[in-house]
């Protein structure tokens, strides 16, 4: 049987990195289609073509799927449905928009939040915040599913797949875009970058986060932060690392005043290396941190980054 | 307009969660348990809306064991009107899917015909974040997910989504679902008087079977395990030796 991977585009732009990093985690289910949506989307098809693994590219080039809207974009979905096994898609924001509503339509349970594809119909996924992991079999005659992608290898490029395009128009009425706010940044993807650096409670004040901010820029990294930061009014939303957030599994991630709380770890405990640096040496984060230093971040941090 | 919102009885959010070690789940006898905090956030803008003159009847509702009228009562002490407690399982820790949990909603807004479905945009238990998007799907209503601004003018509705990347601001026909995210509100304190008024308020009980729903489980739990633990690497003194380790041991600088 085939799978649908659903690709996650954001104005016009291929989230490459999660997309082929789906591809490896679906690839041994069957032959892989890889649905681009959305008006301007040409690029990304292509992109999407020369990933190794992928059988075709389906490309659906109506205006009314731009903005990924959840209504237009999972009638879309349910349309293709018919010849697939399982329909998939990186755990993005879009994807959790549009695949539970998917799911509804065929009369299936959705899969959130896949770390690993045991067989056709047995995945694990994570639970109350990482604390659990839960193995689950779908007896659904489609499985639908969202992937986490931060444990899986990126597909490698060189294929030439060829592209499809479908006329379908959109169905329209329910939803319209009204605008997109992204915080503009020069900084690497936060989900995709070699390196993380994030603060916490601890950093104390958004105007005190300039110094993560500034050791991130020194390292070319991204920058994240704990819920608690968030919470008390820090650093925005799109920076949270952890289960309500986003994960992570960089090269090196570097904690910054954070304790370490559970749905923190959740969202970071993959990266390759941990650094912690917190005032508090009884802190949980330095249970999984490969280097910790006990140091208050105002001395160390500016050190830190003087020093690199 | 009349505004529904599904309330789920879950592990408090504080209480630290332990893994039983026959692989069968989560422990969750003589657990505390309180409202899904999403939940919460939901309730708190139906009430909202109310006080705005822009919903006059709030309906919380509640799917699981017979103890989730604890949950439904907290509910109604935060402001909500009435309360409608659909009984599905006997046992704590037989989950209602969210499939399942859609159908039984969808029924209940066919009969009780709000304008507004405000829910939690993910229960902090199973951590599927579906059952709004199901909702929606299910009516054929709009939804707008993971809100963090929520404007209400008459047919339509203006929401600010929290997305990756930032904010996305849609426009959505109204009746529609919505799902809130954590910085849509700060959740109200019931205060003591309105704790003990609650007591008083409707607090209906059904089961599946009054709405004609199936709620067999369609994915079957085979185990539930501890995650794999990272061991703990070693302190350094100072951040010179950070770098030499991060360069030279690590290979990561």
């Amino acid at each position: 049987m085939a799978v649908l991977l659903i690709a996650d585009v954001t104005n016009g732009q291929l989230s490459t990195d999660a997309v082929a990093k789906a591809l490896t985690a679906v690839a041994g289910l069957g032959e892989v289609h890889v649905l681009v949506a959305g008006q301007g989307g040409d690029a990304a098809a292509a992109e999407a073509a020369t990933l190794t693994g992928v059988a075709k590219v389906l490309f659906a080039g109506d205006h009314g799927f731009c903005h990924t809207l959840a209504e237009p974009v999972a009638d879309l979905v349910v349309s293709l449905a018919g010849g697939y096994s399982h329909i998939a898609a990186p755990s993005t924001s879009d994807a959790k928009n549009v695949l539970p509503r998917v799911a509804a339509l065929l009369d299936v349970m959705v899969i959130s939040d896949v770390t690993a594809v045991i067989d056709a119909e047995t995945f694990e996924r994570p639970i109350y915040a990482g604390n659990a992991i839960q193995t689950v079999k779908s007896g659904d005659r489609v499985k639908v599913m969202t992937i986490r992608t931060a444990g899986f290898d990126a597909a490698a490029a060189g294929g030439s797949a060829p592209v499809e395009a479908l006329d379908t128009a959109a169905s329209g009425g329910l939803s319209t875009w009204v605008e997109d706010k992204s915080a503009k940044s020069d900084r690497p993807e936060l989900t995709s970058a070699g390196i993380v650096v994030s603060g916490g409670r601890g950093v104390g004040s958004e105007a005190d986060f300039e110094l993560i901010k500034k050791l991130a820029d020194k390292l070319g990294a991204a920058v994240g932060a704990s819920r608690a930061a968030v919470d008390s009014g820090f650093a925005p939303n799109d920076w949270q690392v952890g289960q309500t957030g986003k994960v992570v599994a960089p090269e090196l991630y570097i904690a910054i005043g954070i304790s370490g709380a559970i749905q923190h770890l959740a969202g970071m405990k993959d990266s390759k290396v941990i650094v912690a640096i917190n005032k508090d040496e009884e802190a949980p984060i330095f249970q999984v941190a490969d280097y910790g230093l006990v140091a208050d971040l105002f001395d160390a941090v500016p050190k830190l980054t003087d020093a690199l | 307009m009349k505004v529904l919102v599904p309330v789920k009885r879950v592990i408090d959010y504080n209480v630290k969660v332990r893994v039983k070690a026959d692989g069968s789940g989560v422990d969750l006898a003589n657990v505390k348990m309180s409202m899904n905090p999403f939940d919460e956030i939901a309730v708190e803008q139906a009430i909202r809306l109310k006080e705005a003159g822009k919903a006059e009847e709030i309906v919380a509702v509640s799917i699981g064991v017979k103890q989730n009228q604890e949950t439904l009562r907290t509910a109604l002490a935060m402001g909500a009107d009435r309360a409608i407690l659909i009984v599905a399982a006997e046992d704590v820790h037989n989950d209602i899917e969210p499939l399942a949990v859609a159908k039984l909603l969808k029924a209940v807004v066919d009969e009780e015909q709000p304008g507004l479905v405000l829910c939690g945009k993910q229960a902090i238990d199973n951590d599927m974040n579906a059952t709004g998007q199901m909702l929606g799907a299910l009516l054929g209503w709009s939804q707008a997910t993971f809100a963090s601004e929520v404007d209400i003018d008459g047919d339509s509705a203006v929401v600010t989504r929290e997305v990756d990347g930032g904010l996305q601001t849609i426009k959505v026909t109204m009746p529609t679902v919505i799902t809130v995210d954590l910085r849509l509100n700060e959740p109200r304190y019931a205060s003591l008087p309105n704790i003990m008024k609650a007591k008083k308020k409707q607090l209906d009980e059904k089961t599946p079977a009054d709405y004609g729903v199936d709620v067999t489980p369609r994915l079957t739990v085979q185990e539930t395990a501890e995650p794999a633990t990272r061991a703990a690497g070693v302190k350094v003194a100072d951040v010179a030796e950070l770098i030499a380790k991060l360069k030279d041991e690590a290979g990561v600088l």
